[in-house]
């Protein structure tokens, strides 16, 4: 299905009508559950998020309902148990890791560098097969009575204690986690041998550096997960003593494996978003990076960097001192190359031609929350202070900003920004300037006052609450209300949007990029011919630009 | 308690303070830095705005003293952080040897606690105010983890070891305490009240216990001494008379360092105890045989908590023997 796509270049630059591109180029169910082409796994993949998205978005609000009075007044304490659980791990494991790479990584990846498609196409298919399975496997064990563990799986009550359906739901983040290595895998090969002809790595946009450096991070942290599940399988079903003391196991063993995994992968959510804000403040402010090489190498380090601070999860587990010594300063270096990225982005700015189009909304509202939730977690890693604030709201706030207010924001930008790209259509820009503001305020609204919460001693996981922290909450409840409502306007323009927006150029935003240098939607192909690298990433300057 | 609102909690403990202010230090830093960048951001996106839509600035590379400026002032800052932290840190899990020992023990969904007198509560703590408290503690279950927040104390309650935190309360009043580990079901009802006493008022809740007799029982190291008879403990590691010794003496063990079969050594501190009473074989001492058996499952956490006070009792030295003497 992909050769007739060649013949699309003749009607650029100026798309005519009945143009082919990969969206019209086959109809059917069959043309989209068979695809390889990397686009349209890209919308598989925009869809499964989004449901899942919604379906995490729902617990939450059931969560804020019930902690809007100290007592445990909405629903039974295991209900509210499994709705955080289940809220977690929906969130983490079918929106947020996925969520980047998976859809904007898979439509632009291969574009970005000038290739036809990723290296492996069709195992590109099967990555979202397998995603979708272990997202079923996921939702049986919601339906069928939900777990209550918390997403983190803690050992023993996992594996001896807890009544729910922790086998179903192991098994279901077990087999995900192969969909990101899959991805992993397809990034890597895809950067390292189908650039085009003179894109060098430094001519290579930030986008893929911070790709890159998540690949690297999903091929290597999550068979460390997989093996965790294994192993709370073996102990739960077979009683084989592994954590558990009374069977003769170590329940601090896994929290050091847990987080082995789970603390890289909060850099899985976070590092393609940073490099999708490069791309926004670039494009809008019509300037190159400002400081390039540093934020290219900062992707690396925190990927390399982040698998060594997992500890800092584990400060009052009765983990060592000198082991917390170690895991914390570790934890405070992790945190310089964040800070190069938003100094360079704010450089950027600096004599840049500035608009305020929603992607630039969006990247202006994920330097400030991304830079809340950033120096929030100085507090985490110093030690002693960690020790007050560990395991209270003040956690939930911090990764919230980091993963809502970073990763989220990144990614809507993101979508706002390549909808044209994706769809051919233009999203209505009133409504979405309007839909970033509405979500701006609920975010900060929601969780600023879980800072407060969190140091006044409010313990995260609670069903009922003493009444001196019902203000805040209720607060918090409130921004909720509004974070849902700003959640729901995208939703509805974008799919406006498909059918009534205004139709898009090839470069409605005069970007530069080879992503924008074919017409919208992309061709299957992606490009008539190979395109040859000839100069560096965002070489926006005042000469006509010429076009590759 | 606490008022209806505030935006920082009561300060309770010596450590409060000292965490406090590094809290206050991180604000202000923080506080700076996202001023800068908000500022500098909404300074850049006003004073730069797109004037036309074919407007297009001159390019800039990129600045290396920039760079290294705002790389090095970050991981000096952090540094400074970093030792601050570390310096609580180390305060906190170290405790002073004068300190007052109490063993807790929790389970889902309470938390119990005795004192070295013998008084017994549960999902409540009474403290002497300025006497440094040191606990042990151990879960029979799942993970917890025992939180003061106007202490700014934190420790997690593991089972099958024992972790130790320790504070001295300042002022008196009443303190939440929570559980703040996910532990299940009723998590959020594992929690209870500390009570910060005057000393002399202390005492007196020590030995009348403002009406709530039953929860007055024998001393730890008492209960420790029974469990020492019950369980044939002392057949093997009583005192010697004369006949072959089967096991180590335990008098005076506790904070010795012993001599291990396999050559290496450990100090005798409450994991030490526990595992050799649990799983004998694991830390064999010099010079004994494999003979001891297990006692998983024959002695629970709070025995094993009496029989560790009962071992590292002052009065240790003396009694067992004639007891030995008695029963022989």
């Amino acid at each position: 299905m992909s050769t007739a796509a060649i013949e699309a270049h003749d009607d650029f630059p100026t798309p005519t009508a009945p143009r082919e591109h990969y969206l019209n180029v086959n109809y059917g169910v069959k043309s989209w559950l068979l695809t390889t082409d990397h686009k349209r796994i890209a919308l598989l993949y925009l869809t499964s998020i989004t449901l899942f998205f919604f379906l995490g978005g729902f617990f939450a609000v059931l969560i804020r309902l019930e902690l809007m009075t100290p007592a445990g007044d909405l629903v039974q304490s295991e209900t509210y148990n499994k709705l955080f659980t289940m809220h977690g791990l929906i969130m983490i494991f079918f929106f947020l890791i996925p969520s980047i790479p998976a859809v904007l990584g898979n439509f632009l990846v291969p574009m970005m560098i000038g290739a036809r498609d990723l290296a492996f196409p069709r195992l590109n298919l099967l990555s979202w097969y397998i995603y979708v399975l272990g997202g079923l496997f996921t939702l049986c064990a919601a339906v069928f009575g939900g777990v209550d563990t918390g997403w983190t799986f803690y050992t023993p009550y996992s594996t001896t204690y807890a009544n729910s359906n922790v086998m179903l739901t192991a098994v279901g983040v077990f087999i995900t986690g192969f969909s990101s290595i899959l991805t992993g895998l397809n990034f890597i090969v895809t950067i390292h041998t189908m650039r085009a002809p003179g894109l060098t790595w430094f001519r290579l946009p930030l986008f893929i550096w911070a790709h890159y450096a998540t690949s690297l991070i999903m091929i290597l942290g999550t068979p460390v997960l997989a093996i965790t599940l294994v192993l709370v399988a073996l102990e739960r079903g077979l009683h084989i003593g592994i954590f558990d003391p009374a069977l003769g196991g170590d329940p601090v063993l896994f929290q050091h494996l847990f987080w082995f995994y789970s603390h890289p992968a909060v850099y899985i959510m976070i590092l393609p978003a940073m490099d999708v804000i490069s791309e926004l403040i670039t494009c809008f402010s019509r300037k190159r990076v400002f400081g390039y090489s540093f934020i290219a190498f900062s992707s690396v380090a925190i990927a390399v960097l982040g698998f060594f601070v997992w500890g800092h999860h584990m400060f009052v587990s009765s983990q060592s001192v000198y082991a917390g010594l170690v895991f914390s300063i570790l934890s405070f270096l992790v945190a310089i190359p964040s800070a190069i990225k938003v100094f360079n982005w704010t450089a950027t700015l600096y004599k840049g031609s500035v608009s305020y189009e929603t992607p630039m909304l969006y990247a202006f509202g994920f330097i400030g929350l991304f830079t809340i939730g950033g120096l929030t977690g100085l507090f985490l890693a110093s030690l002693g202070l960690d020790v007050h604030v560990h395991g209270t709201y003040f956690v939930v706030a911090h990764f919230h900003y980091i993963m809502v207010g970073g990763a989220i924001m990144a990614y809507l930008g993101g979508v706002h920004f390549w909808w044209p790209k994706m769809t051919g259509r233009m999203y209505p820009e009133g409504w979405a300037r309007l839909g970033a503001l509405i979500i701006f305020i609920g975010f900060n609204l929601t969780f600023f006052p879980q800072f407060i919460l969190g140091y006044l001693g409010m313990p995260r996981r609670y069903h009922m609450y003493p009444p001196e922290f019902q203000i805040l909450n209720v607060l918090s409840s409130a921004g909720a209300s509004i974070l849902g409502l700003g959640y729901l306007i995208p939703m509805v323009y974008f799919l406006w949007s498909l059918r009534y927006g205004a139709v898009a150029s090839a470069n409605p935003w005069q970007a530069k990029g080879l992503e924008w240098q074919t017409p919208s939607p992309r061709p299957t192909g992606n490009f008539p011919e190979t395109p040859i690298g000839t100069e560096e990433a965002y070489n926006y300057a005042p000469q006509e630009a010429e076009v590759v | 308690m606490q008022p209806e609102f505030a935006l920082f909690p009561e300060k309770a403990s010596t450590l409060a303070a000292r965490v406090d202010a590094l809290y206050y230090f991180l604000i202000a830093v923080s506080g700076f830095f996202a001023t800068l960048i908000f500022l500098l951001v909404i300074y850049f996106a006003v004073k730069y705005r797109r004037r036309s839509a074919t407007e297009q600035p001159q390019p800039i590379e990129g600045d290396l003293r920039l760079e290294l400026l705002w790389t090095i002032l970050p991981f000096g800052l952090a540094m400074i952080m970093f030792g601050w932290g570390a310096n609580l840190y180390f305060s906190a899990s170290r405790a002073p040897s004068d300190a007052l020992n109490l063993y807790v023990v929790g389970k889902q969904w309470m938390w119990k606690i005795q004192h070295p007198e013998g008084r017994r509560e549960i999902n409540e703590l009474h403290v002497p105010v300025g006497q440094p408290v040191k606990l042990t503690m151990t879960s029979e279950d799942v993970i917890h983890s025992f939180f003061i927040p106007a202490f700014r104390m934190k420790m997690d309650v593991v089972p099958g070891r024992y972790t130790t935190t320790w504070f001295e309360a300042t002022k008196a009043g009443e303190y939440h305490l929570f559980c703040a580990e996910y532990c299940g079901t009723k998590h959020s009802q594992m929690i209870g009240r500390i009570v910060v006493m005057e000393p002399v008022q202390y005492e007196q809740w020590l030995k009348n216990g403002n009406g709530t007799a039953s929860m007055l029982g024998e001393a730890p190291e008492v209960a420790g001494a029974r469990l020492f008879q019950e369980q044939r403990c002392v057949t093997c590691h009583g005192a010697d008379v004369g006949g072959v010794k089967l096991g180590p003496s335990l008098i005076g063990l506790f904070g010795k360092t012993v001599q291990l079969q396999s050559g290496e050594s450990v100090t005798a501190d409450e994991g030490y105890i526990r595992e050799s009473i649990l799983n004998p074989m694991a830390k064999l001492v010099a010079g004994y045989q494999p003979i001891m058996p297990t006692y998983q499952g024959q002695i629970d956490e709070e025995g094993l908590l009496q029989l560790i006070a009962y071992i590292r009792s002052p009065g240790k030295t003396a009694e067992p023997a004639g007891e030995t003497r008695a029963e022989q």
